[in-house]
């Protein structure tokens, strides 16, 4: 059966559900159902002491969906490590998407804090899997720092863009030694498949589920995506060239 | 005594524990963590960690997030 292994964890599903952005829990749980994902992110904020309301967690199934915490709206390397370790002492298994994103315009992540943030958690026993530019250098860097995945933007968060940076992801999936998921900018499910198809060991998706009109729906659109997509790069695509090859055959024809 | 939590100056009784706190601003102690003078408070010491004058607090929980 054909498995993604993170650290020393194994799952079944290729395809991780972002929380945020639904217009209600019912619609976020039909999207994480209808996904059939196995992962699922979450970030940290400041309760509202005036008007609190129920914790995101009594929604999730914490049997059937691993949650990992990210470090969203930190700004530098210093504000990751605490929101990491504020998570985990929420009694979370110590996994973290690490993200460190200063540019409140493209929200996108700063490279250096990124690594040095990795470095720290990494040496505190943290699973760290790290929100990055599609960068190979920046990639490899990571990995030989001891993260457990590489997770490359495919547009800038929310964009619905696609596999914008496809080059790159495909040298960073070429040259990995642990599991590529791309992650961010992919608005359908086509996108999603095409990320499988390069050989992306996954891929994490939020907002197009979270916009769409029927959730659970588009959550089911994503998850054949995902395996269609794999799917294809196992039994091996054909390779692109400029000119015609007849599909059929060359002789027998009525003339001549 | 006053206290600054998430940012806000707020009073509460003398002698209060940090589980008192959460039980004062009606908040469920299994889905909240807290962070005292920015060290985290491990869950299970709520009940023994008094609060002093000027503490500064930040109570977080998990919300939806990609």
């Amino acid at each position: 059966m054909d498995t993604l292994t993170i650290a020393n964890r194994t799952f079944r599903s290729r395809l991780m559900v972002g929380t945020g952005k639904f217009s209600s829990n019912a619609a976020m749980v039909a999207a994480m159902e209808g996904s059939g994902c196995e992962i699922v992110t979450v970030a940290l904020r400041r309760v509202d002491v005036d008007n609190p309301h129920d914790s995101i967690l009594t929604h999730i199934d914490r049997e059937k969906y691993l949650l990992l915490p990210n470090t969203s709206g930190a700004r530098d390397a210093e504000e990751a490590v605490r929101l990491a370790r504020l998570a985990r002492a929420a009694g979370c298994e110590p996994w973290v998407k690490l993200e460190v994103t200063p540019d409140p315009f493209y929200l996108l992540p700063d490279p250096i804090e990124t690594l040095k943030a990795a470095e720290i958690l990494v040496k505190d026993g943290f699973v760290v899997l790290p929100y990055i530019n599609a960068d190979p250098v920046l990639a490899k860097r990571l990995q030989e720092a001891g993260t457990a995945t590489v997770m490359p933007l495919g547009a800038p968060i929310g964009t619905n863009k696609g596999v914008r940076t496809r080059d790159s992801i495909a040298i960073i999936i070429e040259q990995a030694i642990v599991p590529v998921v791309v992650d961010a900018g992919l608005g359908a499910p086509s996108h999603a498949a095409e990320a499988m198809e390069m050989g992306a060991d996954a891929v994490l998706v939020n907002t197009a589920l979270a916009v769409a009109r029927d959730p659970g729906a588009m959550g089911q659109a994503f998850r054949k995506g995902v395996e269609a997509g794999r799917e294809a790069y196992l039994a091996g695509l054909g390779r692109q060239q400029e000119r015609a090859e007849a599909s059929s055959p060359l002789t027998g024809f009525l003339h001549n | 005594m006053q206290l600054t939590i998430n940012g806000k100056p707020t009073e509460t009784t003398a002698g209060s524990t940090i589980q008192n706190l959460l039980d004062q601003l009606r908040l469920d102690s299994r889905q909240v963590v807290v962070e005292c003078n920015r060290a985290i408070v491990p869950r299970q010491r709520f009940g023994e960690e008094f609060l002093a004058e000027g503490d500064t607090l930040e109570i977080v929980h998990f919300v939806g997030g990609g």
